[in-house]
């Protein structure tokens, strides 16, 4: 038995050694959120936050996470989906099939809090999730639209 | 979306008292859509229907049956948008939801075709789901006028508001939805004038995108049922060869591994607690494969076997007009080049899956599927039990792109969910499976010979297609009736329909070479245009800038008598100002096409520096006759540019040994955000036809995007992908 910290919750799970936190995450604490698409850290789509940073969760062990470390996954970004990266892909009906979405949203979100006004620059290179619907112009925008919703809710707080 | 949320909430408390009844200890939440389904398949639908495209709560949601597959391109939306319009309800209440394959068989088809497949989503079910929908109005209208006790012809509808015009009086479709289902339909219904709609043709949002961005969407990969185990497959890698042996011995004992099966006569599959621990065991499984007759196909070999199809005297003839011998003949200047396009895979980003659960008398599908219909077939034959004992539910899937038409992983999950009756299985392939299993964009190779006049015009042109034939290997008795010929082979170069040529030219002869290797071939999204339009589009340009024409002009002159193509054509260059000075070092190509029934065209504006390509802009014009969801469309433009221009800069899948060689994405990229160029599109619908939009922009963004590396570099390339080839 080993603990994990999984969107505020400690859960109990059994890992054999070299099972990584994906298969965890989706098959012993039943959050399919995360996705599996590649399995070699080539797409983005098992991205998730450990303590705030994005981590492609398919090749991490997940024996490799203490209990203090805090796993966040798109279950948990926010409660009702009003994280400033979900209103701007609501807003611009972002998602085609939507597989890779929740990936890239968990990126889209490390991305703006270790860079709160990202260039386009900055985007290109920290966006590296695969998208076969091809949905990058619209995440862009997203993007840059998150930023918009932010500074807006923190001018009105 | 909160009436969404009720209707999803309601079925969730059916499912607890479905699931109760089984006695099930389960350690993990069900998705909501899981129990969803789970609840489907208990009990019929929960609120008496209008008709069998609408059902009306009390609650005035309007749920809205769509029978065709969502898988981002946002049919569903539009469908529903097509409904809604006719049916004159309040599109804020508009919810949906999915008929299943069984109920379409038991009601003698009254949702028709599930195929979801040649973009023909909404251009193949305008008519019938907008019926549907007028249908239910009449019935709604003529509920509420019985109610009254006055004259149906003096009540209207707008809004889910039904008025008595001379009282004043209203009720709202939720009050009359009930006694309207009791009523006959009518018989004949009129459609709305397309001047006249409110809903259609407007930009609405997609009816599915908040659960997309919650985690909350339930894919094919992520179903779940109580008691359910997971299982991951290998078939033989060469295509066609068999399973010999496998040893179960070696891998029962590892952690979680409940089975090892052999999967019909070419696969083997290990079943466990968890998929990771099943893969895990499938790895460690020793297997021996007879590889049959084609472990020695390589690419080279394939290559040289379409090469001397070039030349070849038997061919299929698929478009002739005058007599091309001739017209070369008499030609005062003649060109000719080779081109030729490899094997692509699908590789949707959610790998191939279903779960099954069966008994000896029932079996029950969840699955991500493009076609429910040929889901349940294969259900049926794998099965071995009556058709009414089988049914299918469809689950989102992630991506399609055409592989997900066919059933093979549905044959695979049934066929394993009967070595353990009564026990759900949820069969999930690895991306490597998904890879070396694909069915594969086919090969082609073309020989393109132009015959020009002394002032320039395009007088003949013989194009030589050599290569695989789809329907061949997929649907051998479609082309039994035509003597053999694979019509689809000739898209976008046909005489005339959905993908007629856009040129006129007065000796032509397009002919095919049937050239099948034993690589399975399949639908890739887009299909045969999308070669088709970069030969001929990239010869074009070719022939253009080798008599000293604009290429634009050039096209023009031999577009007269395909107006509609050409005023594609003329947007996209004028977007991207064709004709005036370009920014330093910037350069522009087009391409245009007229696929899946609409004219689509491009201009991609280029740089090339050192060798290294940038794709800057790419302006794009579409029109689908009626544009139901104009923001839908301009996201499918956008999208299909990915698609090709991923398939142009790295979509290549080769052959060794007769295997596939690609297995995962390092050796199989897909275009990423640091290469997406800015996309201008314009929607520009003229009206009095539907076309497709999920698939024709793919065909033109390779060939634009060739024909600018040209004008940047002076260098032609004929043979994709663009990835080991140099521009320096
Ligand atoms: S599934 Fe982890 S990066 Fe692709
Ligand atoms: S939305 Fe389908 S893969 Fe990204």
């Amino acid at each position: 038995m080993a603990k994990l910290t999984v969107n505020g919750e400690i859960i109990d799970v059994e890992v054999e050694v070299g099972t990584p936190l994906l298969w965890v995450i989706r098959e012993q604490i039943g959050l399919t959120g995360t996705k599996y698409a590649c399995g070699i850290a080539q797409c983005g789509a098992c991205t998730v936050h450990i303590d705030g940073r994005a981590v492609r969760s398919c090749v991490y062990p997940a024996s490799s996470v203490s209990a203090d470390q805090k796993i966040t996954t798109i279950e948990g970004l926010s409660d009702d989906g009003s994280h400033p990266v979900q209103q701007a892909w609501a807003e611009l009906d972002t998602p085609q099939c939507g597989y890779c979405q929740p990936g890239m949203i968990m990126a889209s979100a490390a991305l703006l809090s270790s860079t709160p006004n990202p260039s386009d620059e900055d985007i290109n290179t920290q966006i590296t999730n695969i998208c076969r619907c091809g949905t990058f112009q619209r995440v862009r925008e997203g993007i840059h639209l998150a930023v918009e919703i932010t500074n807006k809710s923190a001018t009105k707080a | 979306m909160t009436q969404e949320k009720m209707r999803i909430n309601r079925r969730q408390f059916v499912v607890g008292a479905a699931t109760t009844g089984l006695g099930l200890s389960i350690g993990f939440a069900i998705p909501a859509a899981s129990q969803q389904a789970f609840g489907d398949n208990k009990k019929g639908p929960l609120t008496p229907e209008v008709n069998a495209w609408v059902v009306i709560d009390a609650d005035e949601t309007v749920t809205i049956r769509i029978a065709r597959s969502e898988m981002g391109q946002g049919t569903l939306t539009g469908l529903a948008q097509l409904v809604a319009e006719e049916l004159e309800c309040n599109w804020d209440n508009v919810s949906w939801e999915y008929p299943t394959p069984g109920e379409n068989l038991r009601r003698d088809r009254v949702w028709q075709s599930f195929g979801t497949g040649g973009s023909r989503g909404i251009r193949g079910s305008h008519q019938y789901v907008r019926e549907g929908g007028a249908m239910a109005r009449e019935m709604l209208i003529a509920a509420a006028a019985q109610q009254w006790k006055v004259d149906a012809a003096d009540c209207v509808a707008a809004n889910s508001i039904i008025t008595h015009k001379p009282s004043g009086k209203t009720t709202s479709f939720g009050k009359v939805a009930g006694l309207a289902g009791t009523l006959v339909p009518p018989a004949e219904v009129t459609l709305k004038d397309p001047k006249d709609w409110k809903v259609v043709g407007k930009p609405k949002k997609r009816l599915d995108t908040l659960e997309k961005l919650t985690g909350k969407q339930v894919y094919g990969a992520d179903m779940m049922l109580p008691g359910m185990l997971n299982a991951s497959i290998k078939k033989c890698p060469v295509h066609g060869g068999k399973l010999i042996s496998f040893d179960a011995e070696a891998v029962l004992s590892m952690p979680g591994v409940k089975s090892v099966v052999a999967v019909g006569d070419n696969a083997v599959a290990v079943v466990a607690s968890t998929w990771w621990r099943a893969n895990k065991a499938l790895d460690a499984l020793p297997i021996s494969w007879d590889k049959g007759e084609n472990v020695n196909v390589s690419s080279a070999s394939i290559d040289e076997f379409l090469q001397e199809g070039l030349t070849a005297d038997n061919t299929f003839v698929g478009n002739k007009v005058g007599d091309v011998s001739a017209g070369l003949k008499n030609a005062a200047k003649t060109y000719t080049a080779d081109y030729s396009y490899p094997y692509q895979n699908h590789a949707p980003m959610e790998p191939m899956n279903a779960t099954a659960v069966w008994t000896k008398d029932r079996c029950e599908v969840w699955c991500p599927t493009q076609n429910g219909e040929s889901a349940l077939a294969a259900a049926i034959s794998a099965s071995e039990l009556p058709a009414e004992n089988c049914d299918v539910h469809k689950l989102s899937l992630g991506g399609g792109f055409g592989r997900r038409g066919a059933a093979d992983f549905v044959t695979q999950a049934v066929l394993i969910a009967k070595t353990l009756p009564g026990t759900p299985v949820k069969l999930l392939w690895t991306r490597e499976e998904d890879m070396l299993q694909g069915m594969f964009h086919p090969v082609t190779k073309a020989r393109m010979t132009a015959g020009l006049d002394d002032d320039g015009n395009l007088d003949a042109l013989h194009m030589r297609i050599s290569g695989q034939s789809i329907l061949a290997t997929l649907m051998p008795q479609a082309i039994e009736n035509n003597d053999g010929m694979d019509p689809v082979v000739f898209q976008a170069m046909a005489p005339e329909g959905d993908h007629a040529i856009s040129y006129t030219v007065p000796d032509l002869l397009v002919d095919h070479a049937m050239r099948n290797t034993h690589i399975t071939p399949g639908f890739w999204r887009g299909v045969n245009v999308n070669q088709n339009a970069i030969y001929m589009e990239c010869f074009m340009d070719e022939v253009a800038h080798e008599t000293g024409q604009d290429a634009l002009a050039f096209r023009q002159k031999a577009m007269t008598q395909h107006p509609l193509a050409l005023a594609v054509l003329n947007k996209a260059a004028s977007m991207a100002g064709w004709g005036k000075p370009a920014e330093e070092g910037r350069h522009l190509g087009l391409a245009v096409c007229k696929a899946f029934g609409s004219y689509v065209a491009a201009c991609a504006e280029v740089s090339v520096d050192d060798g290294e390509l940038t794709i800057h802009r790419i302006f794009a014009a579409t029109d689908p006759g009626y544009a139901v969801n104009p923001q839908q469309i301009e996201a499918q433009v956008s999208g299909s540019f990915v698609y090709g221009l991923s398939a142009m800069l790295y979509g290549e899948c080769t052959v060794k040994d007769g295997e596939i060689e690609q297995q995962n994405f390092h050796q199989y990229p897909s275009l990423k955000m640091a290469k997406m160029p800015h996309v201008e599109t314009a929607v520009m619908p003229s009206g009095g036809f539907w076309g497709g939009v999920g698939e024709p922009t793919i065909a033109v963004a390779a060939p634009a995007v060739l024909n600018a590396i040209f004008a940047a570099t002076g260098k032609r390339i004929r043979h994709l992908p663009l990835k080991d080839q140099s521009l320096a």
